[in-house]
């Protein structure tokens, strides 16, 4: 079981592609990492503080309405409003044609794998106002700078970002016994939702050692951090809970500051338990829904030792040879899917860059939901299911086939001959059944579709 | 506040069933001699921890005005049920069927899971079965039909995009959701076979996904652009979609069917989210009785049941937290309805599970195992033993006509 560049391209990138040539060796891959990120520059998705603009003009909008007192002049205003949350809308079917084609283009496979993993990880949906299609800046911001630094930075970064205190409603949790609440206006208090979430899913695990009381006490050392449209992610004072908190059993500063929530962040970040549940879940991701044991502590190990240095603890992933089973494995979620799709028809800038909203949902985004993964929207905070039965049922199954056989055309109007689309898009684990079917089909378009649907082109 | 309630009331009602439906000609053509048996069960399993403080408010206990001020705001539109308890105004909908008696509650109750209150551990007890986490990865409804003679494809549904661990398991299950027939030509279909007998789990998914689009007529190459049909799919709402797939399928062979309803994790503001959720609750409810029609209807049971409850108190943001005891919805004209069962504990704080939670009083699978003892007469040892490992049913009480 060793390193093949197929493989590679396959279980860790973005898949086969016709026109970009798979990682030479494990080296590479990581070193991909730490080059200039070229798809972020080619294919812009906007970050948080370009966003913020959409969000700091909405309110101006409605602040401006509150003080309108003419009627037609108040209507306008409620329609420029309702027009900013749809432009917002949107955009997002712009930021999903660029994943789209930062999968297709990319020679780092590696990282888009990583951000769609992290992004998983610490699954963001807005709830309020406009912040509710802000989860592809909160990834551009908080996830992708990361994926090459240390987790503790990532943690830091994705925990105290506006969007993420917003999906787990930190941004009016206060103190109780903090002066806001003592001065008894609309701020009432303390919200667990995002500590819990913290503990639960982001680091220490549900098998981890924390208790109901620890939840209480991370949730009241993270009082004082909130977000402000004008200001980006803000600490106040006079919201955070008097006293020092105990965390599983480490004690912070009594001084209310943003330095304890980073002290807490970086504690549970560098915690055993995280480096246990991080290696387990990025095995499972990668390589298999149950995978070798000894690959699991071997990435643990590496993790503790580096204190959460994602290189190193990658490339322990990367020099383990149970990493490199040759036997296909895990099945792509559907986004995973459609965009190594597109990456294997070698996917061009247009007619997807240019392609109306209307369109783009209709071809990408409706049909990601009969996959069952609905874009960026899973239900709950622990993101999408890792397990492969979650997807590979007659519904998902149904939905990617009819999409694969009836979509690519949309995208890649010059369709490629099946006949080599079987061997560019499944390289050596091509099957004779497929390359069959591939001569075998009535048109183009199913041909490519059922390459597509093949199972060697599913798992990965 | 429980009724006992003998055994013998499912034989009656068997007998009933087989006199009405001979005596009218306008009963819709239903199933009556396929499956094993004939009583339809439904399970919603509720995701995100229903506030059942809210969803079913206890007026009667005093200390409801020091817990959730708000909601005395809001009792004069809060219909009222029996024993003190009242409907969240949300749920008004549905007071025809509970003074129809097709509507009741269990309120104080809970899976055994306790402590770290996460939503997906709760979620995989409630739906497991069991009385410890891990402990099976089958789901109970599963195991239940895996008691059962003559279960054919058709006996049960897992209904919806997501995955229903509840009917996970050796028994068979069909996967289906509205939209999602499979439309290609029939040569693209015999490759599409050829291409998938490689991988026994695509290959299965395929053959069954093949099976359920086949109307009749074989599965057809779809007739419109991708665009067209991908429109078709967002019409409706899909809770309601969903409810009516369901009932259509009540109708025929089916005797068991699961699905979801999301959106109870209401941390904050949740007078805005939980009246949407409730909504959604009451849409399916009904949605499910006018569609299966009224003879199919009276063979049904639904239970509508939540991973734990929430807070009793409100928390600093207009929501409740993760909680403990929580309430679950019994529905269907074959259960008897009309009453709030279970032990109330009282919500002041000394009762109060690790004060700050309403103190579960009842195991929330006593309910649906007492209710899958009256549709199919599985032995009570069967039901706690294997169905529901490690629970007592205690004493019947009485959830089913």
């Amino acid at each position: 079981m060793a390193f093949s560049p197929e493989l590679a391209e396959i279980r860790f990138g973005c898949g086969l592609s016709p026109v970009l040539p798979a990682p030479p060796d494990a080296d590479a891959m990581l070193a991909g990492l730490q080059g200039p990120d070229t798809m972020a520059d080619r294919y812009p998705i906007e970050d948080f503080d370009t966003y913020n603009d959409r969000v700091l003009k909405q309110g101006d909008l409605a602040r401006q309405r509150r003080d309108e007192t003419d009627d037609a002049a108040r209507m306008e205003l409620r329609e420029s409003i309702r027009q900013a949350s749809r432009d917002a809308n949107m955009a997002r079917g712009t930021w999903a044609a660029r994943t789209c084609l930062r999968w297709s283009r990319t020679d780092t496979g590696f990282r888009e794998r990583l951000v769609a993993f992290w992004a998983d990880h610490f699954t963001a949906i807005g709830k309020s106002a406009l912040l509710r299609y802000a989860s592809s800046s909160f990834v551009e911001s908080a996830i992708r700078p990361h994926v090459a630094g240390t987790f503790a930075d990532m943690l830091i970064a994705a925990t105290t970002h506006p969007v993420m205190m917003d999906a787990l409603d930190q941004l009016r949790s206060a103190g109780p016994n903090s002066p806001i609440v003592a001065k008894r206006g609309r701020v009432q208090g303390l919200n667990e939702n995002l500590a819990r979430e913290v503990m639960e899913l982001h680091t220490l695990g549900v098998d981890g050692p924390y208790t109901q009381a620890d939840v209480r006490e991370l949730a009241k050392l993270l009082t004082g951090i909130t977000y402000r449209p004008r200001l980006g992610t803000v600490y106040l004072k006079d919201w955070a809970e008097p006293g020092a908190e105990t965390v599983l059993g480490q004690t912070y500063s009594a001084e209310p500051s943003i330095d304890n929530v980073h002290a807490a962040l970086t504690d549970l970040a560098q915690h055993p338990a995280t480096a246990r549940h991080l290696a387990r879940k990025l095995a499972v991701h990668f390589v298999s829904d149950s995978p070798d044991p000894d690959l699991v502590a071997h990435i643990e190990a590496r993790y503790t030792a580096t204190k959460g240095d994602l290189m190193a603890t990658y490339a322990a992933m990367l020099d383990h040879p149970a990493a490199w089973d040759p036997r296909p494995a895990n099945v792509k979620p559907p986004l995973d899917f459609m965009a190594s799709a597109f990456r294997a028809l070698a996917m061009q800038d247009e007619p997807i860059g240019s392609m109306p909203f209307p369109h783009l949902r209709l071809r990408i985004f409706v049909p990601l939901s009969l996959m069952g993964q609905p874009w960026r929207a899973p239900i709950g905070p622990d993101g999408w299911p890792e397990d492969d039965a979650a997807w590979v049922t007659p519904q998902s199954v149904s939905a990617r086939m009819r999409w694969a056989m009836e979509a690519p055309q949309r995208f890649c109007p010059d369709l490629p001959d099946p006949r080599d689309f079987v061997d560019s898009a499944l390289g050596p684990f091509v099957t004779e059944p497929v390359r069959f079917a591939a001569r075998a089909a009535e048109s183009r378009s199913e041909a490519i579709g059922l390459v597509l649907s093949a199972p060697a082109f599913q798992r990965r | 506040m429980s009724t006992p309630l003998s055994r013998r009331a499912f034989l009656g009602r068997a007998a009933l069933i087989g006199c009405s439906a001979a005596a009218s000609p306008l009963i819709p053509p239903v199933s009556l001699a396929a499956a094993p048996w004939d009583t339809r069960i439904v399970v919603i399993i509720l995701r995100g921890a229903m506030d059942g403080l809210d969803a079913l408010r206890p007026y009667g206990d005093p200390a409801l005005a020091e817990m959730r001020p708000d909601a005395m705001q809001s009792r004069g539109d809060a219909p009222e049920l029996a024993g003190g308890f009242a409907l969240h105004p949300a749920l008004s909908p549905l007071m025809p069927m509970w003074q129809a008696g097709d509507l009741g509650f269990v309120h104080a109750v809970s899976t055994p899971y306790r402590q770290k209150r996460s939503h997906f551990d709760g979620q995989d007890i409630l739906e497991a079965g069991t009385s410890t986490l891990g402990a099976s990865r089958d789901g109970w409804l599963n195991r239940f039909l895996q008691e059962l003679p003559g279960v054919a494809s058709e006996t049960a549904y897992a209904v919806g995009r997501g995955e229903m661990k509840v009917l996970l398991g050796a028994a068979e299950v069909s996967d289906w959701t509205p939209d999602a027939a499979l439309m290609m030509s029939p040569q693209a279909l015999r490759l599409a076979e050829m291409v998938m007998e490689e991988d026994p789990a695509f290959h299965a998914a395929l053959s069954e996904a093949m099976a359920l689009s086949d109307e009749g007529q074989g599965i057809m190459a779809p007739e419109n652009p991708i665009e067209r049909d991908m429109r078709a799919t967002l019409r409706g709402a899909q809770h309601v979609k969903i409810a009516e797939f369901v009932a259509g399928q009540l109708r025929g062979d089916t005797r068991v069917a699961a699905f979801s309803l999301n959106g109870w994790d209401t941390h904050s503001n949740q007078d805005r989210h939980i009246e949407q959720s409730l909504g959604r609750l009451a849409d399916t409810l009904t949605t499910l009785k006018e569609v299966s029609g009224a003879d199919v209807w009276k063979r049904t049971a639904v239970v509508a049941m939540t991973e734990f409850g929430r807070t009793a108190r409100k928390n600093g943001t207009g929501g409740t937290d993760h909680g403990t005891g929580g309430a679950m919805v019994l529905a269907g004209g074959a259960v008897r309805g009309g009453r709030v069962l279970g032990d109330w504990p009282g919500l002041s704080e000394a009762d109060l599970y690790e004060r700050r939670d309403l103190m579960p009083t009842g195991d929330v699978r006593a309910p649906a195992a007492w209710m899958l003892r009256a549709a199919a007469g599985l032995d009570r040892s069967v039901l706690e033993r294997v169905v529901f490992p490690g629970l007592d049913m205690g004493a019947d009480p009485g959830v089913m006509l």
